[in-house]
Parts: structure tokens; sequence; C-alpha cells
């Protein structure tokens, strides 16, 4: 089901996301990048959790959470996650002129973990349409085991064992 | 454009009881105890309508407003996104003048509970009909003809020996006539009681109908009656024919259906084909045995396209897979999130009626489901807005919370039932209509009462209200257009700009439409906004591709004037959003406790607000909201059991006192 939208009702136009083959894929965009971001969904469960936290200390990616996902955050002990909801971090990486998390300007590249299905769904095609960066358009990843055509980059519709794979292969890719 | 259609919903309905009950019949919302009968045409169009015929100009109005709306949506007339943000406003705001002019005329002269918080108590869920009596069961938004089918039973001494059960506005509205009508459920209850074969005959009317309705009754060969000319499901217009020849032709099957557009005949001809045919139905239904369930659930191919097609991405796939096994359990447990949409079914290449087996796994609880409701009680009373109109713009009494609109739910409509718990064990008021106001009578407690047994009717402090159906919700636009009228002794006749100023300043109201993703949640919901109430949706309205969001950290966005002295003070971002989707129950939770802030708030009342969003937030979040320093204005804000932790996070964020001005948008509106 590569390059398929998971919920089917979702229909896509023409300009889709590349699927992500290879873990080392999302280790380079994130490499290459001078400003990443994180973005956490209300449907995060602890395994998403802890891949966050050890994708941010692995690299220094900042994070923002859904508020409701705050507190898994915060009960392993990693304070530094910033609580916006899904609309509103997708109105400000929207926002070409957003002060960032850290009042240091916009982010190039936006990771989403995390989300029901329909809600990242919208946010990216909102973001794929409106998030100017210069001359093109912020560059997002969708790192949920769902095929997300309106991201950038997306993995394809996965089980959950070759999701856990795939995320532990972008965690080595990135310490290397 | 969806106004359109809803007003012509108000115009058939205001022509026909002109021509059933006169003119001259007078409007009467609420006897003495309402003096603006209706607040929101009073509002935008500076008519005080005292008749039915008085509605008719009104009418005219809306239907003007509608047709240069119409010609706005021509190709090339946004050339901002304002453009057209500034033409949903406005057919929001008619479409709530067309929804009240509906009510207005149905409360009037059918003697709908006027202004009634002690409105009567009547049945909801699968479990309140009697199965050994004919059933007539009536779906859509427009009542006459469910209520000529009441009047025919009643004027032939057939009352009690006929069910009529409702599903959706029009099982509200008739249940407002007579409170021996019963309710079945929410719009996605519609599939599952047809397929249980209950029903002897379906009368649609208009709206929230199944498109191949027809279709089902056909399979469980109950004669289906069409009433509206808006939606005539490819029937024969019998209008003019006999009712005996209709009769025949339904009750023998020589016809499925009939297009019928006389309300006193559809009552007629629904009741005696009932009775008729009842006793050779004998409710055969197509939901599949037990037996039968395992054997479809032996065919699935574990492909996936259903769970794929399914709206609430439910585990069809593993639920089938223990089902083959003899385990209906986890089908059982799809029912409560299961919106009844039946996309899985058309997806399936095996053909399973996935659907029926949900609905079959669950036999036994839909079977049980009986629950209490008190009818829709209409408007809010004059004396009702003078008791609680100064707590509420003080911020005494912490908010006015709607519930309202469709059951397109993510989870289940116990999410609402849970939600309005909340906010009325905090003394919130609770006001709810349509399919919400059903669902949150579909759970009981421990003791077996629903919220509506256990909170009073009234519009007070902890009271939970049912305002009525969709075209009831202009009454809950009406209370808090009523607070400026009666509490601040605004001028009201064709004020709409300052009295959205006060709403928007000083009235914390938040409407919920947590089943959101219909046209009528999106327009009902535009009205709010242009009256200054703020609107969250679940995660399904994020399908509307536009909200209407604000942006705290940007301070120069939330100055208003002062209008004792014309300065600009900043009040914080209350109300910070207008329109906002939220993920989860609690984030919706935490957002109501937030959105119902206003600037004019007292600092008693502040301190109040504050209290409950901080508690909620802590509960579900775990930490203190971190812009809570845009909402302290005085130390006298700051809840005195909280004190100590507030003013250290206070201190960290170097916050100031700052004065709370008599808050205001206009310039106009400046004394000093
Ligand atoms: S009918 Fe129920 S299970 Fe089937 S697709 Fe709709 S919500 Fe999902
Ligand atoms: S679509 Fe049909 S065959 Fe495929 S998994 Fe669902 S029920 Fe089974």
């Amino acid at each position: 089901m590569r390059g398929e939208s998971w919920q089917t009702a979702e229909i896509p136009g023409p300009k889709k996301a590349h699927v992500i083959t290879d873990p080392r894929i999302v280790a380079s965009l994130i490499k290459r990048s001078s400003r990443p971001i994180l973005v956490v969904g209300g449907e995060a469960d602890e395994a998403v959790v802890n891949y966050a936290i050890e994708l941010s200390k692995a690299v220094g990616i900042p994070i923002a959470t859904t508020p409701s996902t705050l507190k898994a955050f915060s009960d392993k002990g990693f304070k530094e996650a910033h609580p916006f909801s899904a609309v509103e971090i997708g109105e400000r990486l929207r926002d070409p002129d957003w002060e960032g998390l850290d009042g240091s300007g916009q982010y190039d590249l936006a990771l989403f973990i995390g989300f029901k299905y329909y809600v990242s769904w919208l946010i990216l095609s909102g973001l794929k349409h409106f998030a100017k960066r210069g001359d093109g358009y912020l560059t997002t990843i969708s790192l949920d085991p769902y095929y997300q055509p309106h991201a950038s980059w997306s993995l394809p519709n996965l089980t959950r064992e070759r999701w856990e794979e795939n995320i532990n292969g972008v965690l080595q890719h990135l310490r290397r | 454009m969806r106004q359109d259609d809803r007003d012509q919903v108000e115009i058939l309905l205001v022509e026909h009881l002109v021509e059933k009950y006169g003119r001259e019949t007078p409007i009467n919302v609420g006897e003495d105890a309402v003096e603006i009968d209706m607040p929101v045409t009073t509002l935008v169009t500076g008519v005080k309508p005292k008749t039915l015929g008085d509605l008719e100009m009104v009418l005219d109005y809306c239907e003007e407003q509608l047709t240069h709306l119409l010609s706005c949506c021509h190709t090339g007339m946004e050339g901002n996104n304002l453009d057209f943000e500034s033409k949903v406003f406005h057919a929001g705001m008619i479409d709530q003048v067309g929804m009240e002019i509906a009510d207005a005329a149905q409360i009037s002269a059918y003697g709908f509970p006027r202004a009634d918080p002690e409105a009567p108590f009547t049945e909801i869920g699968w479990g309140v009909v009697d199965t050994s009596k004919p059933v007539i069961l009536v779906i859509g938004h427009n009542v006459p003809p469910a209520v000529e089918i009441v009047n025919y039973l009643i004027d032939h001494q057939l009352y009690g020996q006929v069910e009529v059960a409702g599903i959706c506005c029009t099982a509200h509205d008739i249940t407002r006539y007579n409170a021996g009508a019963k309710i079945i459920g929410p719009i996605s209850w519609q599939l599952r009681f047809v397929r249980s074969g209950i029903p002897d005959v379906i009368v649609v009317d208009e709206q929230c109908i199944r498109t191949n309705l027809i279709m089902e009754a056909m399979k469980i060969g109950a004669p289906f009656i069409a009433a509206s000319e808006k939606c005539c499901h490819g029937l024969p217009d019998r209008t003019h024919d006999d009712p005996d020849a209709i009769v025949e032709d339904l009750v023998s099957g020589k016809a499925p259906g009939a297009l019928i557009l006389d309300p006193d005949k559809v009552g007629e001809v629904a009741v005696r084909v009932a009775m008729e045919i009842a006793p050779k139905r004998r409710k055969s239904g197509i939901l599949p045995s037990r037996e039968e369930v395992v054997e479809w659930a032996k065919r699935c191919r574990r492909c996936l396209e259903c769970r794929r097609a399914c709206p609430n991405d439910l585990p069809i796939p593993e639920a089938l897979e223990k089902a083959a096994k003899g385990d209906l359990s986890a089908l059982e447990a799809l029912y409560e999130d299961c919106i009844g949409c039946v996309r899985c079914e058309s997806a399936c290449p095996q053909g399973i009626p996935i659907h029926s087996l949900i609905a079959s796994a669950a036999r036994e609880r839909m079977a049980s489901e009986r629950f209490k409701i008190r009818v829709g009680r209409g408007a809010v009373q004059d004396v009702e807005i003078r008791r609680v109109g100064g707590p509420i713009v003080l911020g005494e009494i912490p908010g006015v919370v709607a519930l309202v609109g469709c059951a397109n739910y993510p989870r289940g409509g116990i999410e609402v039932a849970e939600i309005a718990e909340e906010f009325a064990r905090r003394n919130y008021i609770v006001v709810a209509t349509g399919c919400a106001a059903m669902s949150m009578a579909m759970v009981k407690d421990e003791e077996g009462q629903t919220i509506y047994e256990k909170y009073p009717g009234v519009f007070d402090a902890g009271g939970v209200l049912n305002i009525g159906s969709c075209v009831s919700n202009p009454h809950i636009a009406g209370a808090a257009i009523k607070i400026a009228r009666i509490f601040a002794k605004r001028n009201l006749r064709a004020n709409y700009e300052e009295i959205a100023d006060y709403v928007l300043n000083r009235v914390g109201a938040v409407g919920v439409a947590w089943g959101a993703m219909s046209q009528k949640a999106a327009s009902i919901a535009s009205g709010f906004w242009r009256l200054g109430v703020p609107v969250i949706v679940g995660p399904h309205g994020l399908k509307y591709r536009r909200m209407l969001l604000g942006r705290r950290e940007r301070e120069e966005d939330w100055y208003v004037y002062d209008a004792r002295t014309g300065e600009r003070v900043y009040v914080g971002p209350a109300p910070e959003h207008l329109f906002y989707a939220a993920e989860t129950k609690e984030e919706a939770m935490v957002m109501i406790a937030k959105l119902v802030m206003r600037p004019s708030d007292t600092t008693k009342g502040r301190a109040i607000k504050l209290t409950h969003w901080i508690d909620l937030h802590k509960r579900f979040y775990g930490c203190l909201p971190d812009d809570l320093h845009l909402y302290v204005r005085r130390k006298a804000d700051i809840p005195i059991t909280m004190r100590d932790e507030i003013m250290k996070f206070l201190e960290e964020k170097g916050w100031q006192e700052r004065p709370i001005p008599d808050p205001t948008l206009l310039k106009r509106l400046i004394r000093g």
C-alpha cells in the first residue's frame, strides 16, 4: 500500500509526498536542515513519546506537543516540550514571520508524529499550500505508520513492527 | 449554499402554518415570561414580529440577502480571504434569523413548550419503543407531517395504539408537540434502527436523511413516505390521490413508497398503513442472528479496506477475526464509536454487512437503551436572564456552554455527556440542541439517572437545558442578546454591531459542536461567531478546512478601548479563538474553560473562571497553563487557594498588574 492514503476518503491532489523507503532519507533531511522542529499529536502513545525524546536528545530538535501529551513528556522527566495544539502549531508553522519556540525565527523542516490520520492529513495539507518559505514551502515529514500524501516526505502504510524498525533506523543514522 | 437550503425549510414551514392557523396567529414563545419574542430578528432587522403573518416580511429580507450571497458565489468574487469570511459571517447571521422564524412559528402555532424550565420528560433510545404496536418512524427536520400523524391518531381515538418515534430534529420537535412521542436517537441511529425491522412505516421530511433509505426500507418491507418537495426520493407524486388508493398500494406492496406533499394526508396514510401492515410484517428485519454473524465473519479476508474506509478508523478486521471464532465482544465494542455511515460495507469486497454485524452483536445493549430526556424547552425567560445576566457578565457564573450539532463523534456520544456533566457540576450553564442534546441523555450514572434528571432545566448555574432542535439554536444566541438588553439596557433594534461587541467582550458563552461535520453545524457556528461567541468543534470539524484562530503571543492584537476614557488597553487574548478544532475531549474541556474568559470579568469573576481553567489544565495536562500570565490582570484575579503557586509563576514571567477597562472595540461607544 505504498503511496496510498491510509483512509481512502482522504484523496490527495496531484502533488503527493515522496515515500520514505529508507530511514537514512529522514536522517539526512534532518541533518541538512538548519531549523527543524518535531510536532507531536494527541494520539501519541508511550512509544511515540519515547521516540520523540530520543530524537530530540540525539540532534537537539525542539518539540511542540499537543497539550494533552505534555504530561507524558513531563512524567518522563522531559521538560522541554512546548505545548501547542494541532491547529495552533499548524497556524504558526504557516506564518513565515512566526518567531519560533525560542524566538529565533521560523523552521525549515517540520516532522509530524502521533496524530490521528485525518488531523495531520489536514494540517499538512494546509502547510503544503500556505507555509511559504522564501521561494518555496516548508518541508514536512510524516513519521506516523501511515502514508500522508500532503507531507513532503512520508512513511508508507506500515505494520507496527515495520514502523518501529524504520523509526529505530532513523535514530541510528542520526547518531552516526 | 447551505443557508439557502434552510431558509427554504423556514419558508415552507411558515407557509404551511399560515395556511393552517391563519396570518393573525400571535407569536408567543414564552407567554408573559418573555417580552422579546424574537431577539435575533429584532437585532438584525429592527422588526418585532407580532403575528405569523409578520414573519413573511422578515423572510423576504432573508431571501433578498441570500440572493445577494448567492451572487457573491460567482467566479471572481473573492480577491482576498476576508471577502469570503465576511460573506460567511453574513450568511450565518441571516441563518440565525431564519431559524428563529421557524422555531417561533412552530412554538406559536403548535403550542410547543414556551420557555419552560419544567418542560416534560420523554423517552429516548432504541428500547423505548413498544414493539407490540405498529411503529411509525419519522426522520428529518420539518415537523408538520409528524404533527399530523399525531393529530390523526388523536382525532381517530387511536392515540396510544401506534408508536410514533423519531430520529434527528423531527424527533425533538414531535416530542415538543406531544411528549408521548419518542426519540430513537441522533442521525447515526438511522440504519441500525431501520435494519432492526421495528419501523412499519418510514416518513421522511427533509435534511439528514440517508440518501438510500428507501432501499433500506424496501429490504424490511416498510412503506416509505416522502413528505417534502425538496426530497422526493424519485417517488411518484400522490399528493392529490385518494388516500384509500395510496394505502392500498403501500400495504399490498404494489408501490414501495409515495410522495405526499400534504401533511394532513401524510398523517392519515401513515397511520392507516402502519396499522394494516404491522400484523403482516411482524417486525421482520435484516439484522443477522448470532450464528449468521459468525458465518459472515468467516468470510473476511483481512484486506483492511473496511477499516481504511471508516471515518473513525475502527478496527473492524480485528473484531471480525475474533467473531469468526465465536467471540462477538470486539464487534460489540465498536457499537459505541460507530457513526452508522456504512462506508465499511461499500468498501468490503466480500459484501459483508458490517454495520449490521456490529448492530447485531450489540443487540442486547441496543434493546436496553432507554433514557430520560426533557423535551426542548425553547427560549430562555426574561426573568431567568434578570437573575443570571449580572453574574454572567461579571463572571461569577463562569460561563454558558452550548453543546450543539450532529453525531459525527470521534469516540461516541458519551464524550458529549462527559463534557456536559463536567461543566454542569462546575456550575456553568449547560444548554444543548439537536443531536448533541440527545447524545447527552444517552448515558446513565450509577443510580440510573441521566443528566437531564440530575440537573434542573433552568437557565441558571448548574442547569442543563434541552433547548430543542437545530432551529432552536437562536434561543441560545437570543439569551446572550437579551443579557445586553435586560441587564445592560442596550437598544436591540437593528443594533447588531453594538450587541456583538457587547457579547464578545462580556458574555462568557462558548459553543461546542463535538460531532460537527455537516453544513448545518457550520452554518450555525458562523452565526455564533458573528455574534461574538467562540465555537469549538471535534477533530472531524477540521475537515471544514478553516478555523478562526487568534495568536496569544501577538500583544498588539489584544487591545480594546476603555469606554470610560477612550484609552487603548491590553486585555489579554480573551477570547483567544473564534473557531477551534480540538483533537480530544480533554483538549476541548480545557479550551471551553479558557474561552469563557472575557475582558469585562470582575476580579471575583475572573478568579472563578481561572480556578476552573487551571484545575482542568492541571488535571489533564499536569501543569499550570504557560500563558496564564496573559489572563491575570490584577492580584485580585488570582484564586486564593492557588495564590502562592501562581504568584511564583507570574514573577518568573515578569508579570505586572494592569487595569480592567470597560471594554469595547467600537470607538463610537467611548463616553469620556
Ligand atoms: S458504519 Fe461504523 S464501522 Fe462502518 S465505516 Fe461507518 S463508522 Fe466505521
Ligand atoms: S473489507 Fe471485508 S474482507 Fe476486507 S477486512 Fe473488511 S470485512 Fe474483511
